[in-house]
């Protein structure tokens, strides 16, 4: 009997050896006459038990993890292949509370399915929503969209239906659905996950984009720092256009549909939508001020939709279970759930997909469980590095964008970065302005030089020169950043430097009072 | 030297022509390059121009925009090493510096002996396994100090 076992081929699981284990897997098999059919699926999201092996038995799915390769001859000597006990042994992977407790509508395939195979895809709910959309006129998926209340997911936070309501207004002609796949904030990665845990989501979402708007053509601008993303959505597209999901005719409909993956050269500030479609253009990635709006001159002077991946991936639940479904989880004006990712020096680091309303606390003390160091939780930046720093004091506000603007911070794409006591603030607010200097695209003075001045400022501050008025200093610097910037670069690094500032200003006092002060 | 600029200007052709009639081939095109050679020549410079109907300052306003269109070629072995947020909360600084130790070169170079480029990277999208780098397009997570030094020795053997 032919033994099925899931060995996730996610770039996380890669990192940390999971090709290795398939390898010794395949080999131990052999060597003991066990029939064994390994599936290279996405992962589950709970980097912790990565590399996380399943076994596909009569009780289910039964999981094993974390796996090394020298794990394995004990694991076949437990009979792991009928689900025996074992030191790794995890159990039913949905009964894992970090996965329980989960509300999973973006992410219900990923970790489960072939990332690559159509027909598991659509064995589990997919295609469903590109099916009623074909049945449906591009007003109704609009209205879907709207009605949903579905808002940018790579940090904008703007209504994705209102986006495509102004593409879709433009006169027909060329357009495009532009897929912005640039994930370059550090803490984040549910991007990457989706795409290499299930590809077939996100081009579904891209078709039912192209067919809302009058959208023929669509691309990927995938970030060069995700090879193994780049492989898998290549194989995902080829069986898509194979199976008659992309190309000429849509699942035989009179619409016609093609994606084309784009991989950017490492440029941050590529994410930002009108750097993105110059480099697309192949120019240097800077920023324009807006308007004209990409919705009504983008992609080569054409109307075109950008959108975020996970935006564009959590479309086709919208469609399959209707706009009213989405809208109803959520709070406030956030509405429907987020995938949220633990980060950085986190017990339970992972992917997390939640209705909005969960409070930071909740959320890094109780499901990610403290530090991996086990010391106190000092700081936690969320949304990247251009996102604020928030202090355990303020652990209380509720995941919302609103509720995060108004403690002057910012969702972004709902990464979180967890530190223990050992940070130096001072340090973080340096390299936010480091950082700013390095992937500044130079279009605009605020940031180009701003960032630049910035280092140099706090570096007077840390060598105690005149500290009082380097803090000054720098203050006012981040308010011109802040109101002067063209884009979210150089008008965002203001939030870790301020935030820093101002939840953490003993690590910004000189080092004699410091020192008196411990 | 003329040789060697012949013979990559031939090598370019091939990938030139199989983006020159798409949509925006430039970064496909440079893309291309870098693969091929693992840096992006001056030398084919003027060929792309000529082909994509650019001068020449604008293919490398373009090539030296972007990171990663090195202008020199890199050692045997490339590592990329994360430096952003996620990375430093978990100990990625004390792991580079030994790194850079133990590799004798400083980010952004290329060891005398011409065994590895060591270049920074923000982010590899590997943030709840930090700190993490990529070495010759291979993941690493979880690097930590044991596993910083079988890297120095792979890329020295």
């Amino acid at each position: 009997m032919t033994v099925t076992i899931y060995i996730p081929r996610d770039s996380g699981a890669l990192a940390l050896g999971a090709d290795r284990v398939a390898r010794a897997i395949g080999e131990e098999a052999q060597a003991r006459g066990r029939q064994v059919r390994i599936v290279r699926n996405g992962s589950r999201g709970l980097y912790w038990l990565e590399p996380m092996v399943e076994v596909e038995t009569e009780k289910g799915r039964l999981a094993y993890g974390p796996v090394k390769p020298s794990d394995v001859p004990s694991l076949f000597d437990g009979d792991f292949l009928s689900g025996g006990a074992h030191p790794l042994f995890l159990g039913r992977p949905e009964e894992i509370p970090f996965l329980k407790r989960q509300t999973r509508l973006t992410f219900a395939r990923c970790g489960i399915t072939d990332p690559v195979s159509l027909s598991d895809y659509e064995a589990h709910e997919g295609l469903k929503g590109l099916r009623n959309a074909l049945s449906m006129t591009p007003q109704e998926i609009i209205g879907e969209v709207t009605e949903s209340g579905l808002r940018g997911r790579g940090g904008a936070g703007f209504p994705t239906g209102i986006k495509w309501k102004t593409v879709q207004d433009q006169p027909p002609g060329q357009k495009y659905i532009v897929c912005n796949a640039d994930e370059g904030d550090s803490g984040t990665f549910s991007d990457r996950m989706i795409m290499e845990g299930d590809p077939f989501v996100l081009i579904e979402g891209m078709v039912i984009a192209g067919i809302a708007v009058g959208a023929t053509r669509g691309y990927i601008y995938l970030r060069s720092e995700y090879p193994v993303t780049h492989r898998i959505l290549e194989e995902a597209i080829a069986a898509a256009r194979q199976a008659g999901v992309l190309g000429g005719s849509v699942l035989g409909s009179q619409y016609a549909f093609d994606i084309e993956v784009r991989v950017g050269a490492g440029a941050y500030v590529c994410g930002e939508e009108t750097a993105l479609l110059d480099s697309l253009q192949g120019k240097r990635g800077q920023v324009r001020a807006k308007p004209p709006l990409p919705a009504i001159e983008g992609l080569f002077g054409r109307p075109t939709v950008v959108n975020n991946v996970i935006s564009l991936a959590t479309v086709p639940v919208i469609l399959d279970r209707g706009g009213a479904f989405y809208r109803d989880f959520g709070m406030g004006r956030s509405r429907g759930t987020i995938p949220i990712q633990l980060a950085g020096n986190v017990k339970r680091g992972g992917l997390f997909e939640a209705a909005f309303g969960l409070t930071l606390g909740e959320l890094v003390e109780d499901i990610g469980g403290g530090t991996a160091s086990g010391r106190p939780v000092r700081a936690v930046q969320v949304g990247g590095p251009l996102g604020a720093y928030f202090p355990p004091a303020l652990f209380d506000t509720p995941f919302d964008y609103e509720a995060f603007a108004e403690k002057d911070g910012l969702i972004g794409h709902a990464g979180i970065v967890v530190f223990d006591d050992t940070v130096d603030m001072l340090k973080q607010a340096r390299f936010a302005m480091e950082f700013c200097a390095v992937e500044s695209c130079g279009k605009c003075t605020p940031c180009r030089v701003g960032s630049t001045r910035g280092v140099e400022v706090l570096d007077r501050l840390k060598n105690n020169i005149e500290p009082e008025r380097q803090i000054e200093i720098v203050t006012d610097l981040c308010n011109t950043m802040k109101f002067g910037s063209l884009c979210a670069l150089g008008g965002f690094t203001p939030y870790p430097v301020l935030s820093a500032l101002r939840h953490f200003p003993e690590d910004f006092r000189p080092h004699p009072v410091r020192e008196a002060a411990e | 030297m003329q040789q060697a600029s012949t013979e990559m200007v031939s090598a370019v052709a091939p990938i030139i022509e199989r983006w020159k009639h798409e949509e925006g081939p430039l970064l496909p095109i440079l893309n291309g390059i870098l693969r091929e050679f693992g840096y992006v020549p001056r030398e084919v410079l003027p060929a792309i121009a000529e082909a994509l109907n650019l001068t020449r300052a604008e293919v490398y306003g373009v090539v030296s925009f972007y990171h990663d269109y090195r202008q020199n070629p890199p050692g045997r072995h490339v590592l990329k090493l994360c430096r952003a947020e996620a990375c430093q909360a978990t100990g990625g600084e004390a792991v580079a510096e030994k790194l850079q130790k133990l590799l004798g070169v400083r980010f952004g170079e290329t060891a005398a002996d011409g065994s590895v480029t060591l270049e920074p990277v923000y982010c590899l999208g590997l943030c709840a396994c930090a700190p993490s780098a990529m070495l010759d397009g291979e993941l690493i997570g979880r690097l930590d100090e044991e596993r910083a030094e079988e890297i120095a020795r792979e890329v020295r053997a």
